[in-house]
């Protein structure tokens, strides 16, 4: 088997007496189309917390490519390949759209720190920003402030910041959270045209996108892995109809 | 139809750094008080040095979001190394804000250490205490500082030897405006870098900068120490034009006073320190002449007024202003 873009080992986080991962093993192949699914409170955005860094786990290991991150900081991440969104926006909502991706530009060509040279000359940056703007149509807006834009498009901006890293393991946080059931479309058209070098892990309570996108499904319950398998064997799962599917059946 | 459109944003972008004619005018300014208003001018060299401060201070506050009550630490020690220096035989204006600078640095780079790793109001609180802190060090450290007398026997030579001090502040006038030209142009090379982009994303979401891998304590630290430098040679210049250092340089309440000028004219601006510094330093010695009594209850409503009309501070209201004009420029 090659390594797995993303990897964790026997990971555990608990809160005092609340347990939000329990000796999670989980693997994300490369080029991965896979989902993280399960009801509120199953620990999915703490296992993204963990995994990118802005929590430290109790217990257990996360390799990313191969190698052991689990002491690294989230910038060290970072510089490893890994991004992630968030499942409410964080953006740099004062600053302009073309604005908030350069900053992501600019960290990754390692220049973000430099104090002499004004920002608008670095236009390999800018251009580079622009260019992932225009990929994902939302060119038009470049300039206007991120607060102004309807949160449908600043949805667009989340995703498009993070893509300014250029990650080879993305993790999409509820990618269609809070967008008008209309525009959801643009959201998956955007993600199913990423390239194959991006393994991707997408956490999401919508099913008409998890079983468009997904070719893998995790479920996760109480912190805990309960399945994993390919749509069709998650969907046929009785255990999953029971915690997961069946709890949208009988409200 | 968009390329039109595209090439123009990044366009924009790529021009937002020159210079603008407008950035000109306080200079131009300052320079034309020099010849119109001569007997003025020993009060227009502490606002020029006032100036510098609130400068410093719009660098922390307004670019990287760091809510400081105690940036008067920074200016005290800055106005007691230039003060001791010049009691102690080293008159030189240069070396003792040289000397300044380098001090108040560095109580900005050990501060900041600790402080930055906080976030919010345990910031506010920290800064605080560092300022209360400094302040009693320098009371009970009264063979240095001369504690609650103020530093006495400062003798501060010429300015590089040439150029003495004055009874009008001519030469005052003159060295505090190019110590804040100096101030000025690190300044704005450093808020329309990359570094100083990358401030206002901190200022903006932590959270998410941290997400693109964004080293951001150690930028946090880095323009700590580059502010309070430069609120050391505030604190410099102030001491060696008027010869004098007291307790009240280290404290909360010149902390308050600083922060209370630059949202007057606006944070985050770079000019909000040229607006709101004159401005209050102004009003107060207007006030203080029309009504010696009550004079801080009319600071206090024209800071209402500023506030209530205009989020932006003065220049809130011009940015305003020149939109409703239609002719916001963006």
């Amino acid at each position: 088997m090659s390594g797995a873009a993303l990897e964790t080992r026997a990971l555990c986080k608990s809160f005092g007496a609340l347990t939000v991962a329990h000796a999670i093993d989980f693997r994300l192949a490369p080029g991965a189309r896979h989902a993280l699914i399960g009801p509120n409170g199953a620990g999915k955005t703490s296992f993204v917390n963990l995994v990118s860094g802005a929590l430290a786990p109790s217990t257990g290991q996360i390799l990313l490519g191969g190698h052991d991150v689990t002491r690294l900081s989230q910038a060290q991440r970072v510089k490893r390949g890994l991004a992630r969104t968030f499942q409410i926006n964080q953006l740099f909502r004062a600053l302009t759209v073309l604005e908030n991706v350069t900053l992501a530009v600019s960290e990754r060509h390692g220049v973000a720190g430099d104090f002499f040279r004004p920002a608008g000359k670095r236009r390999a940056v800018i251009e580079e920003a622009h260019a992932l703007l225009e990929r994902l149509g939302i060119a038009g807006e470049a300039l206007r402030p991120v607060r102004e834009l309807a949160y449908g498009r600043q949805r667009l901006v989340e995703i498009a910041v993070a893509l300014g890293l250029d990650p080879k393991v993305l993790l999409l946080d509820e990618p269609a959270a809070g967008v008008p059931s209309g525009e959801t479309g643009t959201i998956i058209d955007i993600i199913e045209r990423l390239g194959p070098e991006i393994a991707l892990l997408i956490i999401e309570h919508d099913m008409e996108l998890v079983f468009r996108l997904a070719r893998r499904i995790t479920v996760l319950v109480q912190g805990a892995i309960l399945v994993e398998g390919t749509p069709q064997e998650i969907a046929a799962d009785p255990r999953v109809r029971e915690v997961y599917l069946g709890e949208r059946a009988h409200p | 139809m968009t390329q039109g459109r595209d090439t123009g944003a990044t366009a924009l972008f790529a021009r937002r750094h020159r210079l603008r004619l407008a950035e000109l005018l306080p200079w131009l300014l300052a320079v034309a008080v020099y010849f119109v208003f001569p007997d003025y001018l020993a009060l227009g060299a502490q606002v020029l040095a006032t100036v510098l401060f609130g400068l410093s201070v719009d660098l922390v506050l307004g670019y990287a979001g760091i809510v400081t009550l105690g940036h008067a630490a920074f200016y005290g020690v800055g106005a007691y190394t230039a003060g001791y220096l010049a009691a102690h035989g080293v008159g030189a204006p240069a070396v003792g804000l040289l000397a300044a600078i380098a001090m108040a640095g560095l109580a900005g780079f050990l501060s900041g250490l600790v402080i930055l790793r906080t976030q919010g109001l345990s910031i506010l609180m920290l800064t605080l205490v560092v300022c209360v802190m400094l302040q009693e060090a320098a009371n009970k450290l009264t063979s240095i500082t001369g504690g609650a007398d103020g530093l006495q026997g400062m003798d501060v030579s010429p300015v590089l030897g040439i150029f003495d001090f004055d009874l009008y502040g001519k030469t005052a006038y003159c060295y505090a405006l190019v110590v804040l030209f100096f101030g000025w142009a690190v300044a704005r090379i450093i808020v329309h870098s990359s570094f100083g982009r990358s401030l206002t994303g901190i200022r903006e979401n932590v959270a998410r900068m941290h997400a693109i891998g964004s080293p951001v304590f150690f930028r946090l630290v880095t323009i700590y120490t580059i502010s309070a430098a430069m609120a050391g040679a505030a604190g410099a210049l102030i001491a060696q034009t008027t010869q004098l250092v007291a307790l009240n340089s280290l404290s909360i309440e010149l902390s308050g006073t600083i922060l209370v000028m630059v949202i007057l004219g606006g944070v985050g601006r770079l000019y909000g320190a040229f607006i709101g510094v004159p401005l209050y330093m102004i009003a107060q010695d207007r006030f203080s002449e029309i009504d010696p009594t009550d004079w801080y209850f009319w600071i206090g409503l024209l800071l209402v007024l500023v506030v209530a009309f205009g989020r932006g501070g003065v220049l809130g209201l011009v940015d305003a202003l020149a939109r409703r004009l239609g002719r916001g420029r963006r």
